[in-house]
Parts: structure tokens; sequence; C-alpha cells
């Protein structure tokens, strides 16, 4: 489904910030695994999600989706395949824009944009509808500016953006970590939900190393640019936080007290 | 001393100047606003928008021909400005500027010289100052057709994707919009409505003028902020948005009509409307320090979305 060959990207080369985020690094995620990353700050866990979107052109290696390769193709052409939402509740929305029309612009992802209408009678129902099944009171508020919404709103809002036109590839990065613990919750319960009924292939990012145990088939961690271990099926179910923390400090020399991993 | 009789005497000019250049100023909201981008080409494209309009109308075509063409020309440079920034890589205010400068030369080859007289007496010109009222009607029949295509546009699939290009440019590309191209547009949309507003004010003056687009992009803010503080609470629709800009440009007009009657020189309105716009547009900097500093106690059985 995705498969990363031996990329690499350094920020910054030939300066005094030269930094190495990801070091050779290979994955082949199946169709339908849903991912769980770990790794301590600066681990290259955004680096990476940004490198499959396409955020900046890489250094070495190549992605490919599904088998089309997509190394040398600018972000908003990879959108077709790729469904994002991001650890800033702002990042993911436009919040001068209705509800409505965020959703919109969402449908026509990876779709030709025309002179016709931006937002169908049609689709208004159907929003509406979508609205009243994640339980955050927006069902009244279609055209309400996504501005005056909560950072929870805003994100669940992003979920649903994301996953309107199926993606074969959904990239959650820390999407609850700006979130009270409630609202978190609720927003992680959502993505669950949107990526079983879709039969999504997902990766998820989070800090919360119970979370990334409880959710997904699969799990990953990432330490210093690399992944350092990857387990999926029996194997993950039967993981508890202590075999993360044993690995973990394993290759961080045990210094991970001052680390903002989050042990329950 | 202010002359109250020549004050009025003047007013309905400045209505007519503030309805003609009202549309550049809903070509300076479309960047400044809709596209977050302080698009200083202005200041070029609306002497090319005169040059072009007054020097096909002197080779004897017909003057609304002469607008379209102007708007056309205008499209080219917004397009210029945009292919330094998008495909250049250059920051969006260099852009606009060497836009401007490259426009002077290409103004004065448009023109020959830096002044070019179309007489209402020997062509059958759109809008002129000899028939002021005339001009004001025709003026806001434009504006009001502006805003209907404008209004459709915006609300369009793309018109749309332009939206989102100036809201958020990282919610844009991941919605797979090409960002590059929705600022393109804008730009080229925005001066097409710069240039045309300056062929109908070269036609109104009776004349274009290498200078007569200096300064215009304070005026085109000036209006847009002006109709911003006095109908920003009222008015919701985006198409009445779009006239309160026009409203703002008429009472910019009038502004500078009144000053001059009390004295001020021409040659001082620059600073006095620089100056002017500087402070309107430090309001909301200054308003956003001040609720910093002197955070409003909640009101009580106000709703709020705050937190989460
Ligand atoms: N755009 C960037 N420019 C420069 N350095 C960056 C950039 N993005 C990430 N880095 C650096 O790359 C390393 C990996 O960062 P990141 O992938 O964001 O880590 P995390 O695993 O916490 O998400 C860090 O040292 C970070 O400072
Ligand atoms: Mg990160």
């Amino acid at each position: 489904m995705l498969e990363i060959k031996n990329l690499s990207k350094t920020f910054n080369p030939g300066t005094v910030n030269e930094k190495q985020a990801l070091t050779d690094v290979s994955l082949t995620l199946n169709e339908g695994d849903f991912v769980t990353i770990i790794g301590g700050n600066g681990a290259g866990k955004s680096t990476m999600l940004n490198a499959i979107a396409g955020v900046w052109p890489i250094d070495s290696g190549s992605i490919s989706v599904n088998g089309v390769d997509i190394t040398k193709l600018p972000e908003h052409k990879r959108a077709k395949y790729i469904g994002r939402v991001f650890q800033d509740p702002m990042m993911g929305t436009s919040a001068d824009m209705g509800i409505d029309e965020n959703l919109a612009i969402a449908a026509r992802r990876g779709k030709h944009r025309t002179l016709s209408w931006s937002i169908t009678r049609k689709e208004k129902e159907k929003y509406k509808k979508l609205l009243s099944s994640l339980d955050l009171g927006l069902e009244d508020r279609l055209t309400s500016k996504v501005g005056l919404l909560s950072g929870g709103q805003r994100q669940a809002i992003t979920l649903l953006m994301a996953s309107l036109e199926k993606p074969q590839l959904l990239l959650l990065d820390e999407h609850t970590a700006a979130l009270d613990p409630k609202t978190a919750a609720k927003v992680l319960a959502l993505s669950d939900k949107i990526i079983e009924e879709n039969q999504l292939t997902a990766m998820m990012v989070t800090h919360n190393m119970k979370d990334a145990i409880n959710h997904g088939n699969r799990l990953i961690m990432m330490h210093e640019g690399n992944i350092i271990y990857d387990v999926s099926g029996e194997e993950k179910k039967k993981l508890h936080v202590s075999d993360l923390l044993a690995k973990f400090e394993e290759v961080s020399g045990g210094e991970f007290a001052n680390d903002r991993m989050i042990l329950n | 001393m202010l002359n109250i009789v020549a004050l009025l005497n003047a007013l309905p000019g400045s209505v007519a100047q503030g309805v003609l250049m009202g549309i550049m100023a809903i070509g300076v909201y479309i960047t400044y606003k809709v596209l977050d981008f302080a698009d200083l080409t202005v200041d070029g494209s609306l002497c090319t928008g005169g040059a072009v309009a007054v020097m096909l109308i002197m080779k004897g075509i017909n003057p609304y021909v002469a607008l379209l063409a102007a708007f056309a020309a205008g499209m080219l440079a917004g397009f210029l400005t945009g292919f330094f920034h998008t495909v250049m890589g250059i920051p969006g205010i260099l852009a606009g500027i060497l836009s401007q400068l490259g426009l002077y030369s290409i103004n004065m080859r448009i023109m020959g010289k830096s002044n070019q007289a179309v007489s209402v007496d020997k062509y059958d010109l759109v809008v002129s100052l000899r028939y002021i009222t005339p001009a004001i009607v025709v003026g806001l029949i434009f504006v009001v057709v502006l805003i209907g295509i404008l209004y459709w546009f915006l609300g369009t699939e793309i018109g749309s994707a332009v939206r989102a290009t100036g809201c958020n440019e990282n919610m844009a590309r991941a919605q797979g919009i090409n960002t590059n191209i929705g600022k393109i547009i804008g730009l080229v949309l925005s001066n097409g409505l710069v240039a045309l507003s300056g062929a109908l004010y070269a036609q109104y003056n009776g004349n274009a003028d290498i200078n007569m687009g200096r300064g215009a992009i304070v005026i085109g803010l000036a209006s847009v902020i002006i109709g911003e503080v006095l109908f920003g609470k009222i008015f919701r629709n985006f198409a009445l948005r779009l006239f309160s800009v026009v409203i703002g440009c008429v009472i910019y007009f009038a502004v500078i009509a009144l000053v001059l009657q009390l004295g001020l020189s021409t040659t001082d309105l620059k600073l006095f409307s620089a100056l002017i716009v500087a402070v309107f547009l430090a309001i909301p900097y200054w308003s956003g320090k001040y609720k910093a500093t002197h955070p409003a106690k909640v009101k009580k059985g106000g709703k709020t979305d705050a937190g989460n």
C-alpha cells in the first residue's frame, strides 16, 4: 500500500543548524494497516509524515502509494491520495469560511475544480447529517465560520474533511495533543470510527503510549531519525507500557525522564 | 477658512471620483482581504489601464472596447506579479514593487509621453467630469455589475479555492488546491479591476497621466478600512462588504475635498493620506494589545465557544 524506501532528510544542510531528521528509513504498510507511531521529541515522526505528504522535497529515497510513485509530486497533487489532520487545530481548516464551505472544499480533494457552484443543496443535507453524527452540537451551525469553533470541534471537522473524499492514506500527527483530555478522547474515538467505517490505511503519531497500544494493529517506535521498533498483530496486542519504556530506555540510555511521553 | 459653498460644489465630483476609484478599491479588497496579499502592483496597473484606454480611444476604438482592453492589460500586470511571487519565489511586497517599477516604463511606452488627453468633445467617452451626474450613475452601474460577477465567481469551486488559499495555505494544499494558481488568479482578477478603474478614471479626467497611479494602493487600503470600520458590523453579506468598500472610497474623496477646502495644499495631501491610513491600520493592532492586557470579563449568559 504505502512503500517508503531508503528515505533520508536533512534540514539546513551545510549550516550550523544542520539536522539529519530521517536516516535511510524504509517502511511498508499493508492495505488497512492502522499504525501508531511513538518516539521522543525530535525523533523524526512529523518529518516522516511531512515527507509522505510532500511538504518539502526529500534528499533521497522513494515513496509510493498503491504502486504510484509520488516522490516527485507537489503537496497539492498528493492530496488526491492522502488525508491529513495536524497537531495545530488552526492548521486544518479555513477560519474565515463556513463549516459547510470547508467540507465542500474537502469533498473536492483530488478532483478538478470548476466554475460550478462551490456547494450544492444535496451536499448541505449530507453535511448536516454528518455533523449531527459527531454529537458536538454542530448540526445547527452548518454555515458558522470555523474560526468560531473550539479546538476540539475544529479537529473533528478536519477529520471529516480528511475522510469525506476517501483517502488511500490518512495521516494523523498528534492531532489530539492540543486538546483537553476529555475532548482528546472524543476526537480519538471519532478517528477510530472513521478509520474503521471507511477501512482506511492510517498512520497516527501520538505521545501517549497507552493510546499507541490500544489503537491500531501495528506500532512503530522512532528514535533519532530511525524506526527502531515495529510490532503488529498478536504481539502488539500483548504489549504493555512497561515494554515500550524498556525499549525506549534501551536506545536512549535511560534519558527519557525529561521527555514528554505520557505513560498512562 | 472653510468655504461651505465651495465644499458643496466640490462634493458631487468627489462622489464621482469615489465611485470610479471604488472599483480600484474593490480590486485592493480582493488581494488585501481575500488573498491576504499586500499587492503594490496597483500603483502601476491603475495607470496601465488609463494609458491603454486613452490610447485606444484616440485611435478611434469604441470606449467600451477600450475598457475591456484595459481590463486585460491589468490582468497581465497581475499575472506578472503572480509570476514573480510564485515561480520566482520573490516575497509578495517585493514582487509588487518590481511590477510597479517595470510598469512605469511600459506605461510610458504605451503613451509615448507622460500625459495624453482625450477630449469629451471629440470622443464619445463613457464618463466625463463635464457630466458629473451621469458619471456617478454609470460608475454605480459598473460597481453593481462587477460586484455581482465577483459574488458569483468567489462562490464557485474555483473561487472558493482562491478564498481558501488566502485564508489558510496549509489547509488549501492539504485539500489538493494549487495555492500558486490560487494566488495568481486573485492577483490577475484584482489588477484587471484596478486597470478598469484607471481606464474609467482617465476618461473622467479627460487624460491619462504617468503619475495617476501614484499612491493608489493607499487610497484603496483607506477605502477598505473606512468601509470596514463603518459597515463591518452591519454588512455581513459579501456583496454588501464589497459595496462598503466603494462607500469607503467615496468618503475618502469627500474628506480629501474637505481638507483641501480647509487649506491643505495638494502636495501635502499624500502625507495626510499616508498618516490617516497608518493610524487606521494600527487600530486592530492596538486594540489587540489592549485586549491582551485588559482581558474582558465573560458576559453573563453570553454564549462562548472558548476552550474545548
Ligand atoms: N522544517 C524544519 N526545519 C528545520 N528543522 C526541522 C524542521 N522540521 C523538523 N526539524 C528538525 O528535525 C528533527 C525531527 O523533528 P520532528 O520530525 O518534528 O520530530 P517529532 O518526532 O517530535 O515529530 C528535530 O530536530 C527538528 O528540530
Ligand atoms: Mg512532531
